[in-house]
């Protein structure tokens, strides 16, 4: 399968997505709204239930599924009010010791007047600072694309696991074809030097655990993502908070050096 | 003949040696041209206190991208410098500090893996040597051609940002004509301080993607350094002319005091 394959199965309308697994994942899902700041976002869900019996916050991107919600959830991409919902989330569950677990799948930041205007750039950065102190683990899954920087706010973490059919680039392939060749249909070709697949990113050491799809149901493949979220929280747990906080920064600190 | 450039705002033609004297401000208009990042330092560190750290880092194709190498190749001999940040120590009004400094006339001032890596390091250099970091951003996110290493640099500086921050130390940026993209989105937001030069553009989605997106044209000063001021994303607007003064304030109101000394107060 090409690159460029890959970019359109993680787009892909009818992929299962962050929502989806919560759903088949946590019980007693509760959902909580609202930055207490501006607005509550849409694009970014978020909240707290149980995972095999213990208490987790989960925090997804999300799209909505009839053309109508898409539109009320912006197609998935955040503004600034979302990145600051996740972060109180985030500051809810250090608060109640208890892991995150952040599902990615989005084009990226949302952009306009209205996010440039309330900082969505420092709603980023401040989620990007703010996550390297967050004193309880940190699990991100890459289910679908990871667009950019927008991606990146919920991605500072101390284990990553990616589905083999998602991507996580710098930019879009399109948006890197115009640049390059100044023609956007030359997308398939930017997909491929772009190095967005999950082996790519397993090889450059930023996601650490490769879930492979297979020809599994979605039902089949939440079974085995369970399976790593637990252990890999397991793991994480062990660690003392100071231990914890180092090897997520050594983590990122060891990438391109 | 002597070098001229012409005037962006007012079309004024300006003799390059007048215009350096004047801290690369118009004496017609009071327009601000770039300032490449020798001459930044030049501007704000006294007389030859700056000491480069890490200047033989250079980049190469870590991802066999097409036309990087001569990109690259090209920024060098244009610029004469070997990547778009330039870090070391100095002093500024006799307070010692450390400093990056970007250039965008080096790839847009784009971030990739080597200015990623040369700004985690003054972070770490003054965590351990309890110095101030004082950052001038400019740039247009992070750089295509290293794909995703580029993005997780974001993160990476982020780290350091937070490590030297919870040592209790300062940092100051300022945010300088373009700061957009990745970098706005992470360690040019994260100052303790941040100030902007009039004038310049700070944001993070480019204006012709937001245009293209909402079909619209953008107001008069959308993302300027007064609209974020406004809308209450930097402490002030920073003048070129009162530039070395006030960040030598800034220094002295922050001074480390022993920790001896602290206790004894
Ligand atoms: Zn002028």
């Amino acid at each position: 399968m090409s690159a460029y394959d890959k970019v359109t199965l993680a787009r892909s309308s009818s992929r299962a997505m962050g929502s989806f697994y919560i759903g088949q994942i946590i019980d007693d899902f509760v959902e909580f709204h609202g930055d207490r700041r501006f607005a509550d976002d849409g694009a970014i869900c978020g909240g707290v239930g149980l995972l095999n019996g213990e208490p987790v916050t989960c925090i997804t991107m999300k799209r909505g599924d009839t053309l109508e919600e898409r539109m009320a959830r912006n197609f998935g991409c955040p503004s600034p009010e979302g990145y600051r919902k996740a972060l109180r989330l985030m500051k809810q569950a250090e608060k109640f010791h208890r892991p995150v677990i952040c599902f990615i799948g989005s084009p990226g930041a949302y952009c306009g007047i209205g996010a440039e205007e309330r900082g969505q750039g420092q709603a980023i950065a401040e989620n990007l600072w703010e996550m390297f102190g967050i004193r309880v683990p940190i699990v991100t899954v890459v289910i679908g694309e990871g667009g950019s920087g927008g991606a990146l706010a919920l991605s500072v973490c101390d284990s990553m696991i990616m589905f083999d059919n998602a991507v996580y680039s710098v930019i879009s392939p399109e948006g890197c074809a115009s640049i390059l060749w100044k023609d956007s249909s030359k997308a398939p070709e930017a997909a491929e030097v772009l190095r967005l697949t999950a082996e790519d990113l397993y090889g450059m050491d930023i996601a650490d655990v490769i879930l492979h799809e297979g020809y599994r149901t979605e039902e089949e493949i939440a079974v085995e993502l369970k399976e790593m979220l637990t252990k890999e929280i397991g793991k994480l747990k062990r660690l003392s908070t100071p231990r914890l906080l180092a090897s997520r920064y050594e983590k990122f600190r060891k990438i391109g050096n | 003949m002597a070098e001229t450039v012409k005037c962006k705002k007012c079309g004024a033609e300006l003799a390059m040696d007048v215009l350096r004297k004047h801290k690369k401000i118009c004496p017609c208009c009071g327009y601000y041209f770039r300032m490449t990042a020798r001459e930044r330092i030049d501007m704000i560190a006294d007389r030859k206190s700056f000491k480069e750290l890490d200047k033989d880092l250079s980049s190469y194709d870590v991802i066999r991208f097409p036309d990087y190498e001569k990109k690259l190749e090209k920024a060098m001999d244009e610029t004469g410098e070997k990547e778009a940040v330039i870090t070391g120590t100095a002093t500024i009004g006799g307070y010692p500090c450390t400093l990056f400094v970007m250039d965008s006339a080096f790839m847009m001032g784009s971030m990739g893996t080597v200015v990623g890596e040369k700004i985690t390091r003054i972070f770490e250099y003054a965590t351990e040597n309890r110095l101030p970091v004082i950052g001038f951003t400019c740039s247009g996110g992070a750089r295509m051609q290293e794909g995703v290493l580029s993005l997780m640099q974001m993160a990476k500086i982020s780290g350091a940002v937070r490590w030297h921050s919870n040592a209790g130390l300062l940092y100051i940026t300022v945010l300088t004509d373009p700061t957009t993209g990745g970098v706005t989105a992470s360690f040019a937001m994260e100052g303790d301080i941040i100030a902007a030069e009039p004038g310049a553009l700070i944001g993070f989605a480019g204006q012709r993607v937001i245009e293209q997106t909402i079909g619209q044209k953008l107001p008069e000063g959308f993302q300027k350094a007064e609209f974020q001021l406004e809308h209450g994303f930097c402490d002030m607007l920073m003048g070129r002319m009162e530039m070395p003064k006030t960040l030598a304030n800034l220094l002295a109101l922050h001074r480390q005091i022993p920790e001896k000394e602290r206790r004894n107060a």
